[in-house]
């Protein structure tokens, strides 16, 4: 299988990585569903992790937020090695989710939703007035079109709660932010403000994991791109190296089919740099 | 605020809440009524059909038996109330979560049955067994808590099993006798049946609740209108305030016309504030609403889920047992029958009839304040009026049916409104 990287000289590069993954695998019964699979993300730096269906994107993301516990490989948060057990470790460790299903709370309204789990007030005494004032602020920082936060978040749009849920992966002061599938529902305008959304992230040096299908999205917005197949790390590209070509065959995994060979015949040799049989 | 990393706000914006034009504005009194008129519209019902319908048993009863609603009858009915009343609030619990436990009745015989032995055939102090009694039901709750969360077998199953086992449990307890009597001179039966609030007591108790609820609505306001948060305005609350004296004002001199507010029933209705203040106000409370809504995203928000469950289901099973030892107190006897059919079904329907929804993360606890009011003056004015038992259970479920059509209609009109 070939990796490859192409991926010196990008500034976040110099920096230490905020969130380090060695050598990840993962089994379900006899399914190998991750295997020896490396991922790293930057302090200002927007990652995007890219497969097709079953390429381990979901399991990858479940073991970095805590909700499955890899069975091998190691994880370093700011260089420290980890054992994250459960979703509420990840979060104190400062890695926020928002999750393709969003995981709203229907029933609760807006304020409720934003703060579930990290609760503002003394001791077990809620501080209504805090959250609901910090709420208002979260939403106006990601230009969220919310009429009210004390609606609950069942009457709202799909975009309203995408919003909704970006907005309370920043409640924590996280230091990671994964994004899973955040723009698969959305609308034309929707998308670009999310996009939008995951750039002010970047500009808040935060480490930003982006896991999308769409390949405009990442093109547009990811510093860097990782390819899973199969649960193994197929290759990992610079985005301004990068064609969608390329991208659709690391995906595929069909380096040889129609699309690849015709740009390669496009492209003269010379500039296909870095491209090293691992 | 924790955040540093975000750009100033803007505090210079108008009210956070005015951004959005097409949010309907409501200000002031009239304001108040045009948002309660559009969330009945939309099927937010809340507890405005319970409350209706205790104007309408109390219409109908009167029709039949003018002696139904005099002083005398009134109180009767909020001491029959509270036993049930407190087993009710710990249903409304596990409902909240979405789970169900089917055997408070069984759990509050046995906690009766243990504190009458021990305080009756063994001479043990009062309190010794008050505490055994309510104990043995936050044990029982808790061992429910641990079957679910940790085996995963359904709260249905677990407290069906309950249902049976303590019953059982129940009969060996009582052993031979069958039958214990409380003396009607212990201070347990005395609070339940012979202590009450003195008129002079009744008045100031009135309003002291009604100031500290003035009191606390306007440093609300207060508190929001310097966070530039919107506010419910000062003529409501005063307004509200003042309906709340006149209608605690005057039930409370209606009572003491007869003997007034029994000790008991301010011990539930106390409880009933309380634990509305826990659910609403607490970490633990929301965290309840949220398992109920979404346990999936309840767990991954950090919520410990087996916590908010094992800790609901060892508070239903301490209620439980609390509302047995008010039947001991009320009845001042224990008898293998005590906690069977009646008080399982009623409690149970107390909760659903007040407006809590079975499938989780929907009511309050007033829920149960006015569910078991509804079925204790049905039960009263069936009574009166000399109707066989077998009229007073078809009549409570065909009223346990209606009140749960009334709530699935409503939540059509919910989801059609976007009200959730």
């Amino acid at each position: 299988m070939s990796v490859a990287t192409h991926e010196s000289g990008s500034p976040a590069q110099t920096t230490e990585p905020v969130l380090e993954l060695t050598g990840i695998g993962k089994h379900f019964g006899a399914v190998q569903a991750l295997a020896g699979v490396d991922f790293r993300v930057h302090p200002g730096e927007v990652v995007a992790l890219v497969g097709d269906n079953g390429a381990g994107k979901s399991t990858l993301v479940k073991i970095m937020s805590g909700v499955y516990q890899a069975d091998s490989g190691r994880m370093r948060v700011e260089g420290r090695e980890v054992h994250v057990h459960s979703p509420s470790a990840a979060q104190s460790l400062g890695i926020a989710t928002v999750f393709q299903d969003l995981a709203l709370c229907d029933n609760l309204d807006v304020v409720g939703n934003l703060f579930l789990g990290s609760e503002l007030g003394s001791n077990a005494w809620m501080d209504e007035v805090a959250m609901e004032k910090e709420s208002w602020r979260l939403l106006r920082e990601l230009g969220a079109k919310i009429p009210t936060v004390r609606i609950p978040v069942a009457s709202l749009s799909g975009g309203q709660r995408q919003t909704v849920a970006i907005a309370r992966s920043l409640v924590g002061s996280p230091k990671v932010v994964m994004l899973d599938e955040p723009t698969a529902a959305l609308g034309v305008a929707q998308t670009a403000e999310v996009l939008n959304l995951v750039e002010r992230l970047r500009e808040q040096n935060l480490g930003v994991v982006l896991i999308s299908h769409n390949m405009a999205d990442v093109q547009a917005v990811a510093d860097r791109i990782v390819v899973l197949r199969l649960g193994r790390n197929e290759a990992e590209f610079r985005t301004v190296d990068v064609t969608t070509e390329q991208l659709v065959a690391a995906i595929t995994g069909a380096s040889d089919n129609v699309v690849a060979e015709r740009h390669a015949r496009r492209v003269p040799p010379a500039t296909e740099t870095g491209e090293v049989e691992a | 605020m924790s955040t540093t990393r975000t750009a100033p706000t803007d505090e210079t914006a108008a009210r956070a809440d005015l951004i959005d034009e097409r949010l309907a504005q409501d200000t002031g009194l009239r304001g108040a009524a045009d948002a309660f008129r559009r969330r009945v519209r939309d099927g937010d019902l809340g507890l405005l059909p319970v409350v209706v319908g205790l104007f309408v048993i109390g219409l109908v009863f009167y029709l039949q038996d003018v002696t139904y609603l005099s002083s005398s009858n009134l109180v009767n009915i909020t001491l029959n109330a509270v036993p049930y009343g407190i087993i009710a609030v710990g249903v409304v619990l596990v409902l909240l979560l979405g789970e169900i436990d089917l055997s408070v009745g069984s759990i509050s015989g046995l906690a009766g049955s243990i504190t009458a032995v021990l305080v009756v055939q063994q001479g043990q102090p009062l309190v010794l067994g008050l505490l055994a009694g309510a104990g043995t039901g936050a044990v029982i709750g808790i061992a429910y808590g641990l079957i679910f969360t940790k085996i995963g077998v359904p709260s249905f199953v677990i407290t069906l099993a309950g249902l049976l086992g303590f019953v059982g449990l129940q009969y060996v307890v009582l052993g031979d006798t069958g039958t214990i009597n409380l003396p009607r001179t212990s201070p347990l039966a005395q609070f339940a049946r012979e202590d009450f609030l003195s008129p002079a007591v009744s008045y100031v108790a009135v309003v002291v609740v009604v100031v500290a609820y003035a009191l606390v609505s306007i440093i609300g306001i207060r508190r929001r209108t310097a966070a530039g948060l919107p506010a419910q305005s000062l003529t409501l609350v005063l307004g509200k305030s003042a309906i709340m004296l006149a209608g605690l004002g005057f039930l409370t001199y209606y009572l003491n016309i007869d003997r007034g507010w029994g000790f008991a029933v301010v011990f539930f209705v106390a409880l009933v504030v309380v634990l509305d203040l826990v659910l609403r106000k607490t970490t633990w409370g929301r965290h309840l609403y949220a398992v109920g809504g979404n346990v999936e995203a309840a767990r991954r928000s950090g919520i410990n889920v087996n916590w908010i469950y094992i800790s609901a289901f060892s508070l239903t099973g301490l209620l439980a047992a609390t509302g047995g030892l008010m039947f001991l107190a009320r009845l001042t006897s224990v008898s293998q029958a005590s906690g069977s059919n009646d008080v399982n079904l009623t409690a149970i329907a107390a909760a659903v009839i007040g407006g809590v929804s079975l499938f989780g993360g929907r009511g309050s606890a007033y829920s149960a304040l006015l569910g078991v009011l509804v079925l204790t003056a049905i039960n009263s004015g069936l009574n009166r009026i000399g109707v066989d038992s077998s009229v007073r259970y078809i009549v409570t479920g065909a009223v346990l049916l209606l009140a749960v059509s009334i709530d699935a209609i409503a939540r059509r009109a919910r989801a059609s409104s976007g009200r959730g």
